[in-house]
């Protein structure tokens, strides 16, 4: 029996299971999860056939919560999103792909950020890029659910077949003409207990938006200033609060001089030591009327401090830890091949959003409320609830629009010490911290050493060992914690454990090159330095080192840079990426001396991407001159191919790709903290260079490959390691020396007059604005 | 001792009373609840605050409110459309239409420079160029410095035709 209607096969077209809400209107719901399951979760397997994405989804496994769409009587859709929203655009995402399977317009779509719901175990958090992988098509099934009881609500009020009517817009037409909007059945089709259902998705020929190119949909509120992040909420009674910070990173308050001569400033309204915790940074809390008033407040107060925990350390010993700590290479297979062999240096390098840390903490009588930027809510809400001595169930917490994260929102500091300076204080707090802090005592990327050996006889590589060797990166909070759940030899609190395991899970090499090892160390305790898994975490690093030594190979053995990479790529989408921006970007062109050309290959997030650049080092382009700013060579132009699996909004990717190329420019050539004497002298956006305006490149491309795997993969961080190694790269051609320090500049003088440790915050400039 | 301070602000008269060596910033949003403007560094660097006194672009994180006199027109992001008596100013559409935006945290800032920038040129009877593009100081963390220029050159030819 054949009917005609039924689309052939396809994984689209598998039946799921859906379930309709018991609500005043009709809710569809789904659980959420995308993979059938597997009956254990490998520890440590090559990544090609389990990876980080995968270990996320398969975390997703075992929830009892479900993710639900809710039809409204006005005619919406409105889904409160188990993920945070940093700017990487899944709201737009998730509203494309609801309104797509609904049939419904995307401005009807409202995307909220769910509050903290234990519920959902593993299923909300946000990271390594797996949000669009793990809830595209748990959504489409809520989606789906819900449209098909409109559709049956339709039926019993025009009569007929479900089957036979068309829905467009919102609205449901039946073949004689008439018709019923949504908004007119919300109640009519909602149910009085929840049920189980069959659902089928739509075939991906009838999807009318997915893979189009749409803007975000919080655009208008953002250019008219009305998106509100945690310092733009307005919540009764929190006032201004800052923290006087240590002169060196993670030191204690131990007494504070002059309490009560600062109490008695403008404005202020508390003073109090914070001590320091694993959880919380601690110092001494100042509240008053306004941030400023603060400022001031925390500048004036005396405070005798205890050490920190990097006291004494400068980056000359801590490289000098990093080379006692490195791995042995595996011994040569073949002692009469050719090797080249290099250690590259990896500095400091800030993880923060332009937003600084910061929530809001309402504590007292038995509750706490928080509102905070949070990729890991739930992890947040029990730790706080430990913090407090609370029960999980009296603590709230709301995950509020991230003013940018890079994997910063990962850790949830801002709403521990919120909480705990408004359970000091007995009062509510808005907790924000002052830019020079996040540089000196927030999170960044650890320092660390790659070195290379790659092996080669005629034209084959015969094998390529990696040591990656780093200061310990903290996966202490959220992240580490499904790795824990998910891993059953990565005992609690073995941090190294986490390390190795998050390394392993997402570093390859993607070249056919023999023998390939890849293995990390860490240096020092976890909280030794404050950082964290900065955007793409070990990648643009490995990957910098590896392209690195790609180019090296390549001309010992006297090939050109992509034909080399083409002859020894092992995946067909990077080989597709990669003949992509060579086409593109027109590899291989005549250029002017001193500017060249520098490619970089990544897979990871179930996605491949190749880039290339061009740079300009001559020397009017590196002795440009800008007040307080760092020139130095430009990128000018970049040429990303990107295969994603199946891009959901090729306008938002590209957006990340961009943002990925700034990110890998930045870290390659300029942004970078210099540590010595145990802090970091940084102390503003003058001081670390991230990429500006004047290092901006002239033509960014981004070509997005058509859909090669049906399933969305990672976007947001996918874009920083090709570029890094592909500037990398490129400057090493044009310079005709190649780097082993990164930033390049890291090692020039001192660009700029670091800011006293105490006080602890400079005064601003006065604007001369007459 | 709190003073008295009153300025007009986004087309209205405002008075607000604290110290006169309160940053505007302060209190534009923790005093008058406008939170346009954004903190990023407070040392007027990241020029994420970016708003105008008189037309001209400014940084509120650096003026002590007593420095505004009585008849100074400060306008933030919420204030700009109004300016060019629309829903929205022409830079704010050009934002839209080139999807300029990801966390959106500096971009108030970013548009308030940009106006003033064309403002300024046109004043000038000058085109805007690439080093023109390059001055700008504003930071975005999130990497949308390309589409920002093309929001901007885009803007900029407009006026320039019409």
């Amino acid at each position: 029996m054949s009917d005609a209607r039924r689309p052939s096969g396809g994984v689209s077209r598998r039946r799921f299971i859906g379930y309709l809400i018991a609500a005043p209107t009709v809710v569809g719901a789904s659980q959420l999860f995308v993979a059938p399951a597997q009956a254990s979760i490998p520890t440590v397997q090559p990544v090609d056939a389990y990876d980080a994405t995968d270990l996320l989804t398969a975390a997703a496994l075992p929830t009892s919560g479900l993710i639900s769409v809710v039809v409204n009587k006005d005619g919406t859709v409105s889904f409160a999103m188990p993920r945070a929203e940093v700017g990487q655009g899944i709201t737009t995402a998730v509203a494309m792909t609801i309104a797509d399977e609904m049939g419904l317009s995307l401005e009807k779509v409202n995307v909220t950020l769910l509050d903290a719901t234990p519920a959902l175990l593993w299923n909300q958090f946000t990271g390594l890029s797996n949000s669009m992988h793990s809830i595209y098509t748990p959504l489409r099934v809520a989606a789906a659910t819900a449209k098909g009881q409109l559709l049956q609500a339709a039926a019993g009020l025009l009569g007929g077949l479900p089957s036979d009517f068309s829905v467009r817009g919102g609205v449901i037409s039946a073949p004689d003409g008439r018709s019923v909007t949504f908004g007119a059945l919300a109640e009519r089709g909602a149910v009085s207990k929840t049920t189980r259902v069959h659902v089928r998705l739509k075939p991906s020929s009838e999807l009318a938006l997915v893979g189009t190119s749409q803007g975000r949909i919080d655009a208008l509120e953002i250019v008219t200033g009305a998106k509100q992040f945690a310092m733009d909420l307005d919540v009764p009674g929190a006032l201004p609060t800052m923290l006087c910070r240590p002169p060196t990173i993670n030191g204690t308050a131990l007494a504070v001089q002059n309490a009560a001569q600062v109490q008695a400033m403008p404005g202020i309204t508390d003073v109090a030591i914070i001590p320091h915790t694993q959880w919380v940074a601690g110092g001494v809390a100042v509240r008053g009327e306004t941030f400023g008033q603060c400022i001031d407040a925390v500048d004036a107060l005396k405070v005798t401090w205890g050490p920190g925990s990097a006291a004494g350390k400068s980056e000359q010993t801590v490289l000098a830890d990093l080379a006692k700590a490195e791995l042995p290479l595996t011994p040569p297979l073949d002692p009469l091949a050719k090797s080249l062999e290099q250690v590259f240096t990896f500095h400091f390098r800030p993880g923060d959003p332009l937003e600084t840390n910061c929530a809001i903490a309402d504590v007292g009588d038995g509750r706490a409320e928080i509102w905070s930027s949070l990729k890991a809510p739930i992890a947040a809400q029990e730790q706080i609830a430990a913090n407090l001595g609370l029960q999980v169930a009296d603590v709230t917490v709301h995950v509020t629009q991230g003013g940018g994260s890079f994997g910063r929102h990962l850790f949830s500091d801002a709403a521990f010490e919120a909480a705990a300076v408004s359970q000091r204080l007995g009062k509510p707090v808005k907790l924000m911290w002052h830019r020079t802090d996040n540089f000196r005592q927030g999170r960044a990327h650890p320092m660390c050493t790659s070195r290379v050996r790659v092996t080669y006889s005629g034209a084959n590589v015969i094998s390529f060992d990696q040591r990656h060797t780093g200061v310990a990166t903290d996966f202490s909070q959220g992240l580490g914690e499904i790795l824990t759940a998910t891993s059953a030899t990565v005992p609690e609190g073995d941090t190294l454990g986490w390390s190795q395991l998050a390394f392993a899970l997402t570093q390859n090499v993607p070249y056919n090159f023999g023998a390939v090892t890849q293995l990390i160390n860490e240096i020092y305790d976890y909280d030794t330095f404050n950082t964290g898994s900065v955007r793409n975490i070990y990648s643009p690093d490995v990957t910098t080192a590896t392209e690195l030594m790609v180019d090296q190979v390549a001309k010992a053995m006297g090939q050109d840079p992509y034909q080399f990479r083409r002859a020894f790529v092992r995946d067909s989408r990077l080989l597709a990426v990669l003949e992509k921006v060579a086409q593109l970007g027109n590899w291989g062109r005549s250029m002017a001396p001193g500017t060249a050309q520098g490619l970089g290959i990544h897979k990871e997030y179930k996605a491949a991407v190749a880039c290339l650049v061009e740079i300009d080092c001559r020397s009017a382009t590196v002795g440009r001159k800008v007040k307080d700013g760092y020139t130095g060579p430009r990128v000018t132009k970049v040429v990303y191919a990107v295969d994603v699996g199946l891009p959901i909004n090729p306008l938002g990717l590209q957006a990340q790709m961009m943002g990925g190329a700034m990110d890998g420019i930045a870290q390659a050539l300029t942004y970078s903290l210099h540590l010595k004497d145990g802090y970091f002298l940084e102390g503003s956006w003058d001081n670390a260079y991230y990429t500006r305006q004047w290092n901006t490149p002239l033509d960014v491309e981004v070509y997005v490959m058509p859909p090669s795997t049906g399933q969305p993969g990672g976007a947001g961080e996918l874009g920083v390691a090709p570029a890094m190694a592909a500037v990398a790269c490129a400057y090493a051609r044009a310079a005709g020396t190649m780097p082993s320090s990164f930033p390049i500049n890291h090692n020039d003088p001192l660009g700029f007059r670091p800011y006293p440790t105490v006080p602890p915050l400079p005064e601003s400039q006065t604007d001369d604005f007459s | 001792m709190p003073e008295k301070h009153t300025f007009i602000l986004n087309g209205r008269r405002v008075h607000v009373e604290c110290e006169g060596n309160v940053r505007l910033l302060w209190v534009l949003r923790d005093l008058l609840g406008v939170h346009g403007p954004k903190y990023g560094c407070g040392l007027d660097v990241c020029k994420a605050c970016t708003s105008h006194i008189n037309g001209k672009a400014f940084h509120p994180c650096s003026v002590s409110v007593s420095e505004l006199g009585r008849d100074d027109k400060i306008t933030t992001i919420e204030g700009l459309a109004a300016t060019v008596g629309k829903d929205l100013h022409p830079m704010q559409q050009a934002w839209i239409d080139f999807d300029v935006a990801q966390c959106g945290y500096c971009q108030p800032g970013q548009i308030m420079t940009a106006v003033a920038l064309l403002d300024e040129l046109e004043a000038n009877h000058r085109k805007l160029t690439e080093a023109d593009l390059d001055a700008i100081r504003n930071v975005c963390r999130c990497g949308t410095y390309s589409r920002i220029r093309e929001a901007i050159s885009a803007v900029a030819a407009e006026m320039h035709a019409g």
